[in-house]
Order: C-alpha cells, then structure tokens, then sequence
C-alpha cells in the first residue's frame, strides 16, 4: 500500500518524531555551500496547486529540487478547470504521464484523499481547505524545537493560536502536532472564528493569556471574513486580536513569536515583527524547505540521503 | 399457459390487518382467488414457500431525473431500480429540467411511466414555479391531472407568508404539502452535518437548527390552517420530538425518514468519500436512534428512499461541488431490516400503505390482500443476507454508500398490475 503525508493524525506520533528528526538533517543540508543532494533522482513530483499559493509551491518545488526530483507544476485555480473535465480526470491524465507524488493544494478540505483514490502515487497534502496543512504543522514544530532547543518532547510548553482557527488549516494541524508533542494549547478568537466545537480550551481575550504564553503563533486573518457578518469591521478585530505595540511588550522576552505567512500588515500585526527578537517567521520559511524534504524523502527516497 | 394470471403458493400473507398463511391467485390484474391449498392451473405458479407477500411498496421520495438528466437516472430505469426494490409506486420528486410545475411536465411523466410499466410513475408537483419560491404553481390543474403531493423538494419554501398562502389554497383541494425542511440562511455552503466531526474535518457545517426551525414553523402553519402537511426525509432527534409531540396535539402531520439516515452517520465523511453526501446530511449516532424510535413508535409514518442518483462524473469532484444524494430504491428493504427492530407488519406498512395513504394513492396501493384488489404485490425472502454489488444495479448510476455492507431480506418477486415484474430477483423487462 502506497504511503501519503496526508495529515498529521493520520501520519502518527512514531513517524511524526521521525520527520522532525529528518528534518533536522534537511536543515543541516541546506546549510552546506551545496545544499543539493542526489537522494531522489529519477523520481517525479507533480505540484498539483488548485489554489493559489505561491509561497508553498515554491517551497515545495525548492524542496524536491534540492532532493534532484523532477518536478512539475499545474497551477489553476480550481474554477478555471474545465467544466467538463472532473477532478478524476485531471488525475489520472496527469498520473498517466508517470508521477511517483502529487504535492496536492485544494480549496476543498479532503481532495488528497480523493487524488489517492484515483492514482497509486504518493499523496502529500499541501493543504485541503480547512481542514490540513501538515507540512506547516511539522515546519512550525521543528521551528519550536530548534528555537527553544527542546527534543521531540514539548511537554510543559503553552501555545497560543489567535485568530481565525475555524477557517483555518494551519490552526487544525499545528494544534493538531503540538498536542501529539505534548504542549499545551489555546485557541484565541471569537466564537465566529471558531469550529463549532473545540477540543482544546479556547478563550476570546488575548490580554488574559499574552504574558504567559512560550508561543504565540498569529494566524493570518482573510479581510473577506470581515464584514460578512462574521467579526463585524477589521478595526475592531485588530483592537481585540491584533498583535499591537502593548501586547507586544507584554510578550515574554523568550517567548516565540509564530505566523504562517503572509502577514496582514494592519489587521493581525499592527507591529512589525522583524524587530522584535521573539519573531521565527523566516525561520519558518527556511524550515519549511527541510521540512518538505524531510516529507518526500520519507515517502519516495530508498536508504542514504546521500551518494 | 395463461399469461394473464399468476399463482403464488406457500407465503405467509402480511397486509394492514395481519398475518396469514395463504395463496393467491392473481388474473386480470386483480387478486382472483385466496386460500389454502389452491389448486394449480395453466397460469405460472411461483412456489413461495418460506417468504412473505405483501402489498408492493410506495416510495415518497424518488428523483428519476427525467426530463432533464438522463445521464444520472431516466423513468425507464428508474421504474427498474424500483420494481426490483419491491415498489409498485413511486413518487416522482419535481425538481426536474423542466420543472414538474405545469400539466404538461406532469403529464409527460405520468405518460412515461405508463408506457414503461414496471411500476406507478406519480408525479409530483412543485409549490413554486420553477421551485424558485416565489409564485405559487396551478394546484387545481395539477390536481385534475393526478397530482397529489406537492413539493419544492431540494430545498424548502423559505418565505413564511407564501407557505402560510399554500397550505390555505392546498386545503380545500384534499392535496397535502410536502416540505424539504432546510432554512437556507443557516446552510449556506454547507457540505455535512455541523458538530464535532465536521470540526474536525474543516467542513462546513448543516446544523440540525437549520431543519427543526422549519418543522417547527410548517407545524405551526399546518395548525393555523388545518391543512395538512408531510414533512420529508427527516433527520435529528429534536425533529422527531416536534413532531411527536405535533401528533399527540392531532394535527395532521405526517413524516418520513430514509435508510440512510437510520443506518449512517456523520462520521462516514471522514474519508471524504463523497457517496456519504447527502442532504439533510448524516447526523450523530443519537440522531439516528432518534429517528429508529420515531420509525417503530409510529412518529414517523413512512419509510422514503429520497433515491437521488447521480453519475460519476458528478460525484468524482471535490466535496463542496458534489451534488448531495444516494441510490436508495434497490436497497432500501435491505438497509431497513438491518437497522430497525420492530414487526414486518409495521416495517411493511412504513414502506406500503401508510406511505399510499399519504400520497393519496391508497385506491390502488396499500391494499388489502383479499380478491378483487389490485395485485401489486411484493414477495420478500426474509432470511436472505446479501451485499449490493454495484456493477448490478438497474439505475444508470452506481452512487450507494451500501456496497460492503450486510443487508438483510430480499426482494424475490414483485408483480405490478398483475404481472410478474420482478421474478427471483430479476427484472423481466
């Protein structure tokens, strides 16, 4: 049975440890003079983007590069796919041409399980509506590990996530690792940005928990979510949730702070993170690329890493 | 050999009063003779020892799709699909191309049924022109034609006003109103049942409120107007309990629920197979015991298929561009019997004659089983066990969510009009 990286849960705790542990040895790559390495040459990885994202599609194209895959790239947002041709279609004509991966980005939660209905190649899920991003999940663990110099155990740890969990794919996976690690997690937001039912205590002032938290990771807040009947104008959302310049001094000074990317510069951060020593988010950017190898090496790579 | 008649030895008879040991022969399209021990014949005779005979069942709720979507299902092979679930009749759901809004649409359906003969074709019609919910559609003429049931089904009427009008003009016509209970503003987007699950899985959520809001209301409009309103495919416990308590006040409401939603769960979307999309979605556990408790205490009078084929090409997309609905009428018997712990005589009559009274067809469907009646009969092997298998299937398309899955009691033969329409198992044309 072909293996996937299709979520966090479904991956498991064991092989969860192991891809951090992988990507440490990614990072150490991306590191040398020549961070390229021969692991999966003669091995094919179709990005399959239906959404637009470039920032994860580059880093996944970089990743499978850097691993000497051959890559290849349909981006089309997932309205402009003909209306004749069904999502099983793409699939398997594009499987047809001989993919050993699709790095599978959706609209839709659930669409990688579907691609790996219809094609015996690998699946790793580059996010699937609101439901999954694990590789952000296991990029944003291995940031926490290697910032705080921790192992695989992060128990005692307390995270906050703030902003629009329900809509939010990062928020389910991160969390979703996080607990699997052993952290402690909040989430913070209103009850309209929250899934109709939470399995970790959730709060809606972000003041209560700010000074004590080792993590704060600020999820990117859409502006079409505002004003839709939703959180009702983006001023009064940034008063209650935005990270502003007193919140940002209320952060303890060897506390993390955490985003996916790309910020909303004068919705969720009225401050600008690069000056403040707490920020990983170019690490997370690094990170993401190791991460990724870490992924499709795991899924398609047989013994060294290296010659 | 007399091709007009049929005899059937050795089943145990089960109609609205009760159970027997007898043989029937059938001639002329009606019930000809019953007793013990008849004698055979020139006729075919079908030794039906070991099973149960019944009258045929009326299914509430079939899409057949045509006009307008041959691809998916067509009258033809929908009526096949039906005949072998053991249905005599079927009422045709309107939300057609064109929709079952005028006579003339209703008449081609009707008049295609007929020509195709393996069942009772009956269209129903819609409350609004075009089911857009905004201008109410001729009842009276519908009603000369035949229609009986009327519905916007594939969503509900919205507007309060315009359903409190409705009822007040269906009233007088002996016509009963059948109501999707969805209020839309609380189901935009959604893709299945709003709870821990569809948390989990980042989907967008159909809360129960959306449909126990809109059975409230049509109770409360059925009171004011004393007309009497069918509430369709319902799904969640507090439902069940509105309209328990709406029945135990004597107001004329009646309801129906599906095989699916007595049998799946939420939790099925967890594979993101779309097949499990439906709507009203599956709900929690606790729903479904609700709605089996409503099924055996008589809550819930019938038993509705809501048989919504799809082809593949529609389904093979992802979850939110899908179209909801699953295959229901070759498996409904099978998938019943699994879930529910009640009598045959009362999961019969939720599948025959109570369902005929509602739609208003219970001159010819429903019957007694005594000479003189319509033979639209089914005979049921009780004890099979069988699996679906999905290449079988008389409807042109293959969406169940049943194959895999154990389903108890069988379809063996069904006879419509008299005539053998199903024999073991088998569609004969």
């Amino acid at each position: 049975m072909t293996s996937h990286f299709r979520s966090i849960a479904e991956a498991g705790t064991e092989r969860v440890r192991r891809l951090l542990d992988l990507t440490d040895h990614m990072a150490a790559v991306g590191r040398r003079p020549n961070p390229k390495v021969p692991a999966l040459r003669g091995k094919t990885v179709c990005n399959l983007f239906f959404e637009d994202s470039t920032r994860t599609r580059m880093s996944f194209d970089l990743a499978a590069k850097r691993l000497s895959a051959d890559t290849m790239t349909l981006a089309v947002s997932s309205s402009s796919v003909n209306k004749g041709e069904s999502l099983r279609d793409t699939i398997e004509t594009l499987d047809a041409m001989g993919v050993d991966a699709f790095v599978v980005r959706h609209r839709t939660s659930g669409v990688p399980w579907q691609v790996a209905n219809w094609s015996p190649a690998a699946v790793v899920n580059a996010g699937d509506g609101w439901h999954a991003h694990p590789t952000q999940a296991l990029l944003d663990a291995y940031t926490i590990r290697q910032r705080r110099g921790l192992t695989n155990d992060f128990t005692g740890l307390k995270i906050a996530i703030v902003g629009d969990i329900r809509h939010s794919r990062v928020a389910r996976s991160t969390t979703e690792i996080l607990l699997m690690l052993g952290a402690e997690v909040i989430h913070v937001a209103p009850r309209t940005l929250l899934p109709p039912t939470s399995h970790v205590p959730t709060t809606a002032d972000l003041d209560e928990v700010i000074d004590e938290v080792d993590v704060l990771y600020m999820l990117r807040m859409q502006r079409e979510r505002m004003g839709a009947g939703i959180v009702p104008d983006g001023g009064e959302y940034s008063r209650r949730f935005a990270l502003d310049e007193r919140r940002a001094s209320a952060l303890r000074g060897d506390a993390l702070l955490m985003h996916p990317g790309p910020i909303n510069r004068g919705v969720e951060m009225m401050v600008d993170p690069t000056e403040l020593s707490q920020s990983t988010i170019l690490d997370q950017v690094t990170n993401g690329i190791a991460a990724r190898m870490a992924v499709l090496f795991d899924l398609l790579g047989s013994g060294e890493i290296e010659e | 050999m007399n091709n007009n008649a049929v005899l059937l030895t050795g089943a145990v008879v089960i109609d609205e009063s009760g159970e027997r040991q007898l043989d029937i022969r059938l001639r002329d399209g009606v019930i000809a003779e019953v007793g013990e021990a008849l004698v055979a014949g020139d006729e075919e005779h079908l030794d039906v020892s070991g099973c149960l005979l019944a009258p045929g069942f009326v299914d509430l709720h079939t899409h057949l799709r045509e006009p307008g979507m041959p691809e998916a299902e067509t009258i033809e092979t929908g009526s096949r699909a039906a005949a072998l679930g053991g249905y005599t009749a079927v009422v045709a759901m309107p939300n057609t191309d064109p929709t079952q809004d005028c006579v003339e649409v209703v008449e081609f359906v009707a008049k295609r049924g007929r020509e195709v003969g393996l069942c009772d074709v009956r269209p129903s019609g819609s409350i609004t022109i075009g089911r857009a919910g905004h201008q109410l559609t001729p009842f009276a003429d519908l009603a000369a034609v035949g229609v009986r049931l009327f519905t916007d089904d594939g969503s509900g009427v919205q507007d309060e006003g315009l359903m409190r009008r409705a009822l007040e003009y269906a009233g007088e016509l002996g016509v009963v109103l059948a109501q999707h209970c969805e209020v839309a503003s609380l189901t935009a987007g959604a893709v299945m049942h709003e709870g821990e699950c569809c948390s989990h899985l980042g989907l967008p959520g159909w809360p129960a409120l959306a449909e126990e809001l809109m059975v409230h209301r049509d109770i409360e409009l059925s009171r004011l107007t004393g007309s009497p309103v069918h509430l369709l495919h319902l799904s969640t416990a507090r439902s069940v309990e509105l309209v328990r308590a709406a029945k135990a006040e004597g107001l004329p409401v009646t309801a129906e629920a599906t095989p699916h939603h007595i049998s799946l769960n939420d939790e099925h979307l967890s594979s993101f197979d779309t097949r499990y999309k439906v709507n009203p979605p599956l709900r929690t556990i606790a729903d479904i015991e609700a709605v089996k408790v409503g099924l055996i205490d008589g809550t819930i009078d019938a038993i509705a298929t809501d048989h919504a084929p799809h082809p593949s090409a529609a389904k093979d997309r992802p979850l939110d561009e899908a179209p909801p609905g699953m295959l229901g009428l070759e498996t409904a018997l099978g998938v019943a019997r699994a879930h529910l712990d009640c009598s045959w005589q009362h999961l019969i009559g939720a599948m025959s004659w109570r369902p005929a009274k509602i739609a208003g067809l219970s001159d010819s469907q429903g019957r007694p089983i005594a000479v003189g009646e319509p033979a639209n009969l089914v005979v049921i092997d009780p004890d099979a066990e069988w699996q679906v298998d999905p290449h079988a299937l008389a409807s042109r398309s293959s969406n169940t969510p049943f194959v895999g899955v154990d389903l108890k009691a069988k379809v063996r033969h069904t006879m419509f009009q008299g005539r053998v329409v199903v024999r073991d198992g088998i569609a004969t044309a």
